[in-house]
């Protein structure tokens, strides 16, 4: 039993993470009909700010509180992250709105990699070790299953963050404009909403969204590095497909049903398929359910609302 | 093959002039060397290159004279991702290049499946990391190492868990590398037959960071020992996992962990419960150890990964042995190679009729007062 509890708490950690991620691939998605492939290298650019921030606050300013210097080193990285969101929209992806589709989509690959080389080149080929400001020292709320305040940590602030979205988008006449951007751009421009700086706006906000996720990410596992954002990305894609890909709900619940899935795939596959098979087949254990859920409903989980995307 | 070696000085020649302060007459001849150079374990393939380099850097520096030739040492340099297709690619690279001899590449997923193309090709190789006994299993007359074998490795592990640890119940989790998984089965093998018991054998993958659900499953099962076949980069972040777990097994990992990276990396999750173990000696007790930290310091302003001095004494073999068969011709400095005899800065360098270094020691260490130290 507190086995299968801490099972889930593993996954719903991991799946926060992915959540978080998932949300800028399918609000991009959403908009513009584009996979924005080096969303996972935002991610990493995000975690690597943080990082340099904290070496050099902990340089200029070692008697500060740990988790104020956390707190800048996050303020410090999301402009940067949003900077380098609007810079990609504008330098790269605007010029080809109107190409085939494969253009932008090799443009993000190929913007992937850049990101990811542009990197190793100012941070190094060799890993960092991400001081863990937020504690990782185990608590036993239930015993026997052990949860680190970093984790708790991670799934609040995924939670708030997500919830903050979710208001922007409905509540807000922003949001509305981005409804209405994702709709149909022609017909939002004709009502007087500037979807250029919508679709900026988008980008903007996915790579805000990375950078925080970034920083969890490095803070749980203490490690930062220029290629670790490429796992944490095509797994956090996977999520935005299982739960509807430019649907933000969708995004969300199929980033926890990933996580969720993974941990309790690489902790049962063995019991459940009496030993044929095993942990190496975890990865392949959420494909499979990607797939069923796909044949099922081939908008994913929540893709039913395609008009309501944004 | 004449005309090649033709071919070879004509280019060495405009090579020659091109680079700096090098006498027209010095004849160019070049080693590849392989390893993975960007990717999660680059500051390993980084370390390697640069051991080798360190080598032909040296030799260069005293003047080597081959054929009544003075010899220019270069490398060439390639990037195999870890990844094995990338790996043939780049051995073909080399291959199509006329480099007179390889050293790599560093995982044994990617040199395996390469060594074959330098066997057809004729060139010598000797990898200076990849431990997976399949690579000298192949009967390649050309296929060398300078490292000890997983088979000693794992053996070692395996009784050394069971035997000094004392420990009943084992689980073991690899990368699913050739690397990782070879070794882990060779603990396997020995933990067994010293009277362990397995209680776990889990997986995980070279680029994972998260181990969370692997070690929550084996936690239950409650091993004694759990031992990592794998590379620092997994093993730092899974032994902050374990702690994070409340998990108090003593944790074992092979040579691939067994960094002063690993020791970043897993911060202040170590504890007198960590293990790992390299083959060959600790480099302070290497005969050359001291003396190369220094130069390899003093050239590069890096600290030695792990495997730079058997790249290093990979490099020095195969020119040691051109010297003695007076020829960088491959086939020709080959026999020479299979009987090399020297003082290398790992130990005494020699190779067994299927190409293993003679006399690969084994040596494990624990985690006390901020770094590796040998277990008496």
């Amino acid at each position: 039993m507190e086995t299968l509890l801490q099972q889930i708490v593993n996954g719903l950690v991991v799946g926060s993470v992915y959540a978080l991620v998932a949300l800028g691939y399918t609000m991009v998605y959403g908009i513009l009909g584009l996979i924005n492939f080096a969303h996972g290298e935002v991610v990493m650019i995000g975690a690597l700010t943080a990082l340099q921030t904290l070496l050099i606050l902990m340089g200029v300013a070692p008697e500060m509180a740990p988790l104020l210097k956390l707190a800048i080193a996050v303020l410090v990285a999301m402009p940067v992250c949003m900077l380098l969101g609007f810079l990609m929209e504008r330098l790269a992806y605007r010029r080809l709105r109107g190409a085939p589709r494969l253009a932008p989509l090799i443009t993000a690959i190929g913007m992937s990699f850049l990101l990811q080389t542009l990197a190793m080149i100012i941070w190094g080929r060799n890993y960092h070790t991400f001081p863990q400001l937020i504690s990782t020292a185990p608590m036993q709320p239930i015993p026997g299953v052990f949860v680190t305040p970093v984790q708790v940590a991670i799934v609040i602030v995924s939670a708030l963050v997500m919830a903050g979205l979710i208001l922007l988008v409905t509540k807000t006449r922003l949001g509305r404009a981005m409804r209405a951007t994702a709709e149909n751009h022609r017909v939002a421009a004709l009502m007087g909403v500037d979807t250029n700086a919508i679709i900026a706006l988008t980008f903007v906000i996915g790579a805000g969204l990375a950078a925080v996720a970034g920083v969890m990410f490095a803070s749980n596992y203490g490690i930062a590095h220029y290629a670790m954002g490429f796992m944490p990305g095509l797994k956090a894609f996977t999520a935005a497909v299982l739960g509807g890909i430019g649907n933000l709900g969708g995004a969300m619940l199929g980033g926890i049903v990933l996580g969720l899935v993974e941990a309790i795939g690489a902790g049962y596959i063995e019991t459940m398929t009496f030993g044929f098979l095993n942990s190496s087949y975890q990865d392949i254990f959420a494909f499979v359910i990607l797939g069923i859920v796909l044949i099922f409903r081939p908008t994913g989980l929540l893709g039913e609302r395609v008009s309501d995307r944004a | 093959m004449k005309k090649t070696g033709i071919a070879i000085a004509i280019m060495g020649l405009g090579f020659g002039l091109m680079s700096q302060g090098v006498s027209a007459a010095d004849t160019v001849v070049k080693l590849g060397h392989v390893g993975p150079l960007t990717g999660s374990i680059s500051h390993l393939g980084k370390d390697n290159e640069n051991g080798a380099l360190l080598a032909i850097e040296e030799y260069n520096a005293k003047g080597v004279t081959i054929g009544g030739k003075k010899i220019k040492f270069e490398i060439m340099g390639e990037d195999d991702q870890a990844d094995p297709r990338a790996g043939t690619t780049v051995a073909q690279r080399l291959v199509d290049a006329e480099v007179v001899g390889v050293v790599g590449h560093l995982n044994s997923g990617t040199t395996i499946p390469a060594s074959r193309i330098y066997h057809q090709a004729g060139i010598p190789m000797i990898s200076p990391s990849a431990t997976n006994p399949k690579l000298t299993q192949q009967n390649y007359a050309g296929v060398f190492r300078t490292i000890a074998n997983d088979v000693q490795q794992g053996g070692a592990i395996g009784k050394f868990a069971t035997g000094t640890l004392g420990a009943k119940n084992i689980a073991i989790i690899d990368d699913r590398t050739a690397y990782g998984q070879g070794l882990a089965d060779e603990v396997e093998k020995s933990a067994k037959a010293t009277g362990g018991k397995i209680v776990a054998r889990e997986f995980t993958n070279d680029k994972a960071t998260d181990f969370m659900a692997i070690l929550t499953k084996i936690k239950a099962q409650n091993p004694d020992v759990i031992f990592f076949g794998g590379m620092d980069a997994q093993g730092g972040p899974m032994l902050r996992q374990l702690k994070q777990l409340g998990i108090n097994a003593k944790f074992i990992t092979g040579d691939g962990a067994c960094s002063g990276e690993m020791l970043k990396l897993a911060g202040d999750a170590l504890s007198g419960n960590a293990y790992c173990t390299q083959a060959g000696l600790p480099l302070d007790k290497m005969p050359g150890g001291k003396d190369f930290k220094e130069r390899y310091k003093k050239r590069f302003n890096l600290d030695v990964q792990i495997y730079a001095p058997y790249a290093y004494d990979a490099a020095a073999a195969m020119i040691e042995a051109m010297k003695v068969a007076d020829s960088t011709v491959p086939a020709k400095y080959l026999p020479a190679l299979k009987a090399i005899n020297f003082q290398g800065v790992t130990g005494n360098v020699s190779f067994d009729a299927k190409g293993d270094i003679k006399e690969g020691a084994i040596t494990v260490y624990q985690y006390k007062d901020g770094g590796w130290n040998p277990v008496p």
